[in-house]
């Protein structure tokens, strides 16, 4: 795994050299794109991470976390990622914030953190996917669209506990 | 959104009351801004570079070479649409920019192909299998190289930043596997009650 990302990073530019692309010039661009999402997610982060610090202080999000941890005990689920997972496919900038909050309190490399980390990066915001493209097209019977797309989220859930579980070896 | 801002705050400042925890509550307000600002700044250097070698990757005609690769196996997927279609290159392309994590690509061409599958479907209001399969498809994560994920935990002094990678395509892939069965089943169904 140590060498995953420098080895892409050179397929990327030898695919680049081959094809080519103004290296040095495509990077820069692309880099400021990166600036642009900074910028652009930037007032929703602020906005989300002080209502969800907010959330933490007041006691609300622990008293949901114990509310719930004997369901997620038995399952094997951390508790403290719950209100995440129920975030997670209404709100994309909400379920970050929730995110950042289980890095800081239990670290990245927690089995919290980790479990955090995958289901983060194998879902999407569904309803709001959902909504943009049926918005598109001006679609209102959306038949079996949300079951689906919500039976894919629960198993993302699911199959983080297990893969950290089992690969990574924490928990 | 404004919704779920407002009920944020507003079950906080509540809770925060009823527990006497004003100190708290304060204390979260300027941590919170203070930290999401810090956090926005150390993710930035790690961000711009990802996006920087994906678009050397896109320029390259990465997408493209995936776009192309995907075809076959997505025309199985969609039962209506033709192998030349320009739907089926749309989705491909979009499924391509979704892999890559070029998320700003992927929505229009992902919108592109929704609206040639609304026309295929005769224009109703009412979604066809294929277009189901779409957006599904786009509400779970495909995405090789969760940059956004790997900055936050660099961010925040993780040991190793990647490591969560094999978890993340594997929980993302049998996700992604059980929303397109659930998906094609549905369709099965109604195709027999017909």
């Amino acid at each position: 795994m140590d060498y995953f990302v420098p080895i892409f990073i050179a397929s990327v530019v030898v695919v680049g050299l081959i094809r080519k692309v103004p290296l040095f010039d495509a990077f820069v661009e692309g880099a400021k794109k990166g600036f642009q999402i900074l910028l652009n997610i930037a007032p929703t982060i602020v906005g989300l991470i002080v209502a969800v610090d907010m959330l933490k202080a007041s006691g609300a999000i622990d008293m949901l976390c114990d509310f719930i941890s004997p369901l997620a005990d038995t399952l094997g689920f951390p508790k403290e990622i719950v209100p995440m997972v129920l975030l997670r496919p209404v709100s994309g900038g909400g379920s970050t914030a929730l995110l950042t909050n289980i890095y800081k309190d239990c670290g990245p490399d927690s089995f919290a953190g980790q479990v955090a980390s995958v289901l983060a990066g194998s879902t999407e915001t569904t309803f709001y996917a959902t909504a943009v493209y049926y918005g598109s097209v001006k679609v209102k019977k959306i038949r079996h669209t949300l079951v689906a797309a919500l039976s894919a989220d629960f198993t993302a859930a699911v199959m983080a506990v297990l893969t950290v579980r089992l690969i990574l070896g924490s928990g | 959104m404004n919704i779920l801002f407002g009920a944020l705050i507003i079950i906080a400042v509540v809770f925060g009351l009823v527990t006497q925890n004003g100190a708290g509550l304060t204390q979260g307000v300027i941590t919170g801004a203070e930290d999401s600002i810090n956090l926005l700044l150390t993710m930035a250097g790690m961000l711009m570079l990802w996006s920087g070698i994906m678009e050397i990757a896109a320029r390259g005609g990465v997408t493209k070479m995936i776009g192309k690769a995907l075809a076959p196996i997505l025309q199985r997927l969609f039962k209506n649409v033709n192998k030349n279609s320009k739907a089926l290159e749309y989705i491909s392309m979009n499924v391509s920019a979704n892999l890559l994590g070029l998320g700003n690509a992927a929505t229009p061409f992902g919108l592109s192909a929704m609206n040639q599958l609304h026309r295929l479907g005769g224009e109703s209001d009412r979604a066809t299998d294929d277009m189901v399969m779409f957006v599904v498809m786009n509400t779970a994560s495909i995405q090789i190289f969760p940059t956004m994920i790997g900055s936050l935990r660099q961010a925040y002094s993780s040991t190793a930043p990647f490591e969560i990678l094999p978890c993340v395509w594997i929980s993302s892939a049998t996700a992604l596997a059980v929303g397109l069965i659930i998906a094609k089943s549905f369709c099965n169904i109604k195709q027999r009650s017909d």
